[in-house]
C-alpha cells in the first residue's frame, strides 16, 4: 500500500526523523494562516502517490503567504503529469505547506528489502535529489549499502561506515546515524516495504531533515497495523480495483480490449502474454484465486464487463481444486444474471473438464471454447475485433 | 528415484483440524502418502479423521516418527508454525500458506540458519512425487511417474507443465512449487541443484515470473553446473513494470527484474526458453528426443 508524503512523514517523526513544520490543507483559504504560522517563506507540495512532482509543477516555493494561497489556489484540482503518472496525470486533493530551509548539501536514504539475501537494505547516497534509478545506472559507485540483519538490527558501526561514505564529518555523522537507527525501526515497526528520504538535507546550520518522505507497506501485515491502514486514499486508485478488492479479486486494470479472468496469478500473466503474442492487448490482469466460490464468478465476471474498453472476454481455467463443472455453472449464472452479450471464449483444463464443456454448450449462451491457449488466444483476438 | 519426497516421507498436518488442511490431508492420503497425524494447539489429545491430533510439534515428532510436515496455517501465524517444525527438526517443511508478511519469512528464515531443514514455499502449491506422494495441493490425477522433475514460482503454471509432460508420456520424477513470494524457503538453484542429483530426472521445465533475480541466479547454475537439459517458460511478458502481479513477488521494481532479462540470461545459459506456456510440452519433445 502506499500514503502520501504528509502521512510518512507523520509516521517517520513518531520515531524521532527530524521532519520540516507544516501542515496538510483541505483548501486554498487556509494556506495563507499557515504560511504565517511558519514563517512567511514556504513550499507549497501536491499530494499525489507518484514521483516527479516537482519538474511535473507539483511543488513551489512562495516567499509570501499571499503568494502560498495564489500557488496553492491553482494547485488544487491541477492534473499533475509526471514520468510516474502515466499522460493522465492525477487530480490534485491535497496539499501539503512546509516551512522553507536553507539547504547546503542534498543526500538520498532508502530502504527496501533486498530479495537475493532475504534482508533489509539499507542505501545512502551523496547524490540526493535525483532519481535513485538513475544513480544506480549512471555513477553506481555513488550508492553505499548496509545490509540490516534481523536478529540485531542496523548496528552503529554500519550506520557511522555509510554517514562517513556520505561525506560527513563532526556532529552531523552522529546525527546521521541516528536518522539511519530511526528509519530502520519505523521500516521493522510498521511493515514497511519501502522507505525513502530523497533528499535528506543537511541545513546550513548542520542540521539532517527529511525533505521528502515516502513509504510503501507490506499489504500482507496491514491486519496488524491499523492506522497505517487508515491511510489508505481510495482517490489514488482505479474504481473498479477498489471493487475487485472487495471480492479478495486480484485485478489490475491496463489499457487493452480484451477482459481476462484467470485462476493463479502465474497463469493470468501468461494469458495477459499469449493474448499480447497473438496481436491483441489483454484489458486487465484477473486473479480469481485457486478455489473460487460461484459468487466470486460472478463479480468477476460483472467487474471486467464494467471496463467500457473491452470487447471480448477470455476465460483461461486449469481447474486443479476448482472443478471445471461448478466454474461452468458459475459462468452460466453470471452471464444469464448480468446479461453480458460479449463474446466470451473459454479454455479449461483439469478436473470434470467434459462435463464443463458440455455445460457451456448447452447453455445457449455466447460461448465459445477452445482446446489449447494459443488457439483460445487467437480467437479472443478475432473476437475483439483483430489485430 | 524422486527428490524430497517419496515413499518413506512420514507427514505430519500442522492446521489437520481445519477445513483446508483436512481436505488435502484426506487427498494426499487417497494418493498413498503416509500421513501419520496433524498439529492444532488446543486439540491434542483428540483424533482427527482417524488420524492423532498434537498440541506441539515436538510431541507429534517424538509420537510418530514424523520427518515431514505440510503447513495449512492462516498467514498471522503461519512463519511461527514453520519455525516450530524446524525446530521439532523434521527434514522437509511444506507451506502453502498465501499472504504471510515478508517480515515474520525474514525472521523464520533467520531462525533456519544453520539448522538442517528444508522449507518449501510459502505461497505455493507445495510438491508431488507422482506414484509415491504428495505434500501439497497438486491434484494428482493429472501426473504420472515419469523422467521430468518440474519446478515452478506459480501454482495453475506447474499443472500446466504436468499436464502437457504426462499427455506426452514423460511423465515427472517429482514436481515443486517454490512459491510466489519475494522470500521463499527453496530457490530455483536449490531445487536444481537436487535434480542435478537424481539420475531419474532427464530433463526440467523450470518456469519462473517477473521480479527479483532468481531466473537469473538459475541461469548462472545451469551455464555452470547443471548436465540436462531445461525448458522454460517466464510469466509477466507484458506486465507493466511497478505493479504488484498478483503474488507479493511478481513485480518489475527500479526497471529491474523483467521476462526479457530473464529470457535473455536463460538463452545465454543454453535453456530452450518458450514464448507461450502452451509451448511447453513440444519443447520437451525437442531436447528429450
Amino acid at each position: 500500500m502506499k500514503i502520501h508524503e504528509y502521512q510518512a512523514k507523520a509516521i517517520l517523526a513518531q520515531y524521532g526523523v527530524p521532519v520540516p513544520r507544516g501542515e496538510r490543507v483541505q483548501t486554498p483559504a487556509e494556506v495563507g494562516d499557515v504560511a504565517r504560522r511558519l514563517g512567511g517563506t514556504v513550499v507549497v507540495k501536491a499530494q499525489i502517490h507518484a514521483g516527479g512532482r516537482g519538474k511535473g509543477g507539483g511543488v513551489k516555493l512562495a516567499k509570501s503567504p499571499e503568494e502560498a494561497e495564489r500557488i496553492a489556489a491553482g494547485m488544487f484540482g491541477m492534473r499533475l503529469v509526471t514520468h510516474q503518472t502515466g499522460p493522465e496525470g492525477r487530480i490534485v486533493k491535497r496539499i501539503l505547506v512546509e516551512e522553507g530551509l536553507p539547504i547546503a548539501r542534498e543526500l538520498y536514504l532508502g530502504l527496501v528489502i533486498d530479495r537475493a539475501t532475504g534482508r533489509p537494505v539499507l542505501m545512502a547516497s551523496p547524490a540526493g535529489g535525483m532519481e535513485i534509478e538513475k544513480v544506480a545506472a549512471e555513477t553506481p559507485h555513488l550508492i553505499f549499502k548496509a545490509y540490516i540483519d534481523p536478529a540485531t538490527g542496523l548496528l552503529p558501526f554500519q550506520a557511522r561506515s555509510l554517514a562517513f561514505s556520505l561525506g560527513l564529518e563532526g556532529p552531523a555523522v552522529g546525527k546521521a546515524v541516528k536518522v539511519m537507527t530511526q528509519i530502520v525501526e519505523a521500516f521493522m515497526g510498521t511493515d514497511a516495504s519501502l522507505v525513502e528520504i530523497n533528499p535528506l538535507i543537511v541545513t546550513v546550520s548542520g542540521d539532517l531533515i527529511a525533505l521528502d518522505a515516502k513509504m510503501n507497506f507490506d499489504d500482507n501485515a496491514l491486519f496488524r497495523h491499523p492506522d497505517v491502514k487508515e491511510c489508505r486514499d481510495l482517490d489514488e486508485e482505479d474504481p473498479l480495483e477498489i471493487e475487485a478488492s472487495k471480492y479478495a479479486l486480484n485485478y489490475i486494470r491496463l489499457d487493452g480490449n480484451i477482459g481476462c479472468m484467470v485462476n493463479g496469478a502465474g497463469l493470468a500473466m501468461a494469458t495477459m502474454d499469449v493474448i499480447k503474442l497473438a496481436g491483441g492487448e489483454p484489458a486487465n490482469f484477473l486473479d480469481v484465486g485457486g478455489g473460487a466460490s460461484a459468487d466470486q464468478i460472478r463479480n468477476a465476471v460483472r467487474i471486467l464487463t464494467a471496463d467500457r474498453n473491452v470487447r471480448a472476454v477470455f476465460v483461461n481455467i486449469f481447474g486443479g481444486i476448482l472443478r471445471c463443472d461448478i466454474l461452468a455453472e458459475g459462468l452460466v449464472a453470471a452471464v444469464k444474471e448480468l446479461n453480458v452479450t460479449l463474446p466470451i471464449v473459454i479454455r479449461m483444463e483439469g478436473t470434470n473438464v467434459e462435463i464443463g464443456k458440455k455445460m457451456l454448450r448447452d447453455s445457449g449462451l455466447n460461448f465459445t471454447t477452445a482446446e489449447a491457449v494459443d488457439e483460445a488466444a487467437a480467437t479472443v483476438v478475432t473476437l475483439a475485433g483483430g489485430r | 528415484m524422486a527428490v524430497l519426497l517419496d515413499k518413506s516421507t512420514r507427514l505430519l498436518v500442522q492446521g489437520l483440524t481445519g477445513r483446508e488442511g483436512t481436505f488435502h490431508a484426506k487427498a494426499a492420503a487417497a494418493y498413498g502418502t503416509t500421513i501419520v497425524g496433524g498439529v492444532t494447539p488446543g486439540k491434542g489429545g483428540t483424533a482427527h479423521e482417524g488420524w492423532p491430533v498434537f498440541n506441539t510439534m515436538q510431541e507429534a515428532v517424538a509420537a510418530t516418527g514424523a520427518n515431514a510436515s505440510l503447513v495449512f496455517v492462516p498467514p498471522a501465524a503461519a512463519a511461527d508454525t514453520v519455525m516450530e517444525a524446524v525446530d521439532a527438526g523434521v527434514a522437509l517443511v511444506v507451506c502453502i500458506t498465501e499472504g504471510i508478511p515478508t517480515l515474520d519469512m525474514m525472521r523464520a528464515m533467520t531462525f533456519m540458519r544453520g539448522k538442517p531443514t528444508r522449507l518449501i514455499g510459502p505461497n505455493c502449491p507445495g510438491l508431488i512425487s507422482p506414484g509415491k506422494a504428495k505434500a501439497g495441493i497438486i491434484p494428482g490425477h493429472i501426473c504420472l511417474e515419469g523422467r521430468v522433475g518440474i519446478v515452478s514460482r506459480s501454482g495453475t503454471l506447474t499443472y500446466e507443465a504436468i499436464q502437457q509432460t504426462t499427455r506426452l508420456g514423460y511423465g515427472q520424477t517429482t514436481c515443486i512449487g517454490i512459491g510466489g513470494d519475494p522470500i521463499i524457503g527453496t530457490t530455483f538453484v536449490d531445487a536444481l541443484r537436487l535434480f542435478n542429483g537424481d539420475p531419474e530426472t532427464e530433463a526440467v521445465v523450470m518456469i519462473g515470473e517477473i521480479g527479483g533475480s532468481a531466473e537469473e541466479e538459475a541461469a548462472d547454475f545451469i551455464k555452470r553446473e547443471f548436465r540436462k537439459p531445461v525448458v522454460s517458460f517466464i510469466a509477466g511478458q507484458t506486465a507493466p513494470p511497478g505493479r504488484r502481479m498478483g503474488h507479493a513477488g511478481a513485480i518489475i521494481a527500479g526497471g529491474k527484474g523483467t521476462a526479457a532479462e530473464k529470457m535473455a540470461a536463460l538463452e545465454a545459459a543454453g535453456v530452450t526458453v518458450v514464448k507461450s506456456p502452451a509451448e511447453i510440452g513440444a519443447a520437451m519433445k525437442t531436447v528429450l528426443g
